[in-house]
């Protein structure tokens, strides 16, 4: 996601841990907030990518782009483009 | 009708031999939020919704059928040549009793493929946000079947897939725009 | 074994992969957004091009489409290129 846009596309909370629970705490919990839940009705003329990278991307308009890796492996949540 | 094209809608490389991934994959192929699941819905929905969004509706249905040849090309990839006991050793055992290498219409947990999966109410309200939750589940799916795998080049794929849901989201919310625009509209009541 | 393909069949392939994406995600953006004059003119010119290229890669790798030319008067060329998954 590119840092100008006005909103996260992930968040994070953490869930409760009792000393009763079994497995160690995994500290934070991550989940998704796409820039589909921010944008309302498309605006016209919105900057694209070119062709080929909208196909790697997998959306014409950058605005919608969001990478996405595995939160809780290390070194995590960077996209490598 | 439809005419068949010889080609993927994205390039699918698979880099190592996983068959693990192929049982994961399994949900996004015959599961409650797969592709062939969305592509039933959305093509079953556009005969009872208003004209303006029949549209979107059978033009993503026809993307969801491609998506679905995706992942049957992964399945297809990291099962074809797998012998008896890697497959065991994947925890696909049940499936080769049952299927040999076939490729079959059930879930990761191989709960077979259910019409029960689709819904179709005839509201275009609670459709099109019916429709909006299976796009954004199938995009968890997609995440929870990434967070799984470590084969580089599948991961490639599934993110492609992955941003399909969710500008397919956002054509839905559009879509629920149009219908309840207030424009051009006589009182009912 | 089969042969391999050439590095030219994944590289045509990928450029009719590449227009259609783009005819694809305005078709979805037209469907919600009719009346973009600039979103239609992008939407021809790429479904055109799309055209031209696979118009290209049937003449060296054989149909793409049902319904496209058979270009052999003694050989059913459909079913002798690779389908998808086996490439």
């Amino acid at each position: 996601m590119k840092s100008q846009q006005p909103f996260t596309s992930a968040k994070s909370y953490v869930p409760p841990h009792s000393p009763f629970d079994p497995c160690p705490p995994i500290g934070r919990k991550y989940y998704s907030t796409p820039p589909n839940l921010y944008l309302g009705f498309q605006p016209s003329d919105l900057p694209q990518f070119s062709p080929a990278d909208a196909l790697r991307k997998g959306t014409l308009w950058k605005v919608f782009y969001d990478y996405y890796d595995n939160p809780y492996r290390k070194g995590a949540g960077k996209s490598r483009d | 009708m439809w005419t068949y094209e010889k080609k993927l809608q994205y390039p699918v490389k698979v880099s190592t031999c996983n068959p693990t991934l192929a049982k994961y994959l399994m949900e996004q192929y015959g599961g409650a939020d797969g592709e062939l699941a969305a592509a039933l819905r959305y093509m079953n929905q556009r005969y009872t919704i208003p004209g303006k969004v029949i549209g979107l509706l059978n033009d993503i249905a026809t993307e969801e059928f491609a998506h679905l040849e995706m992942i049957a090309t992964m399945i297809y990839k990291l099962t074809k040549d797998a012998t008896p006991q890697q497959l065991r050793d994947a925890g696909l055992a049940e499936h080769y009793v049952s299927h040999d290498s076939a490729l079959f219409y059930n879930n990761a947990a191989g709960v077979p493929f259910t019409a029960a999966y689709i819904q179709a109410k005839g509201d275009p309200i609670a459709d099109l946000y019916e429709d909006i939750a299976a796009e954004e589940k199938a995009r968890a799916t997609y995440q929870w079947i990434i967070d799984m795998s470590d084969d580089p080049d599948l991961n490639d794929s599934l993110r492609f897939l992955r941003e399909r849901e969710v500008v397919h989201s956002q054509r839905f919310r559009e879509a629920v725009e149009i219908l309840k625009d207030e424009r051009d509209q006589k009182k009912v009541f | 074994m089969t042969k391999p393909l050439p590095k030219e069949y994944y590289k045509q392939l990928e450029e009719i992969q590449t227009a259609d994406f783009v005819v694809m995600e305005l078709m979805l953006y037209l469907d919600t957004h009719p009346t973009d004059q600039q979103a239609i003119g992008q939407y021809n010119q790429f479904s055109q091009y799309s055209k031209q290229l696979k118009r290209a890669f049937e003449s060296q790798f054989g149909p793409l489409q049902q319904g496209s030319l058979n270009p052999s008067q003694t050989d059913w060329a459909w079913s002798e290129s690779p389908w998808p998954w086996q490439v």
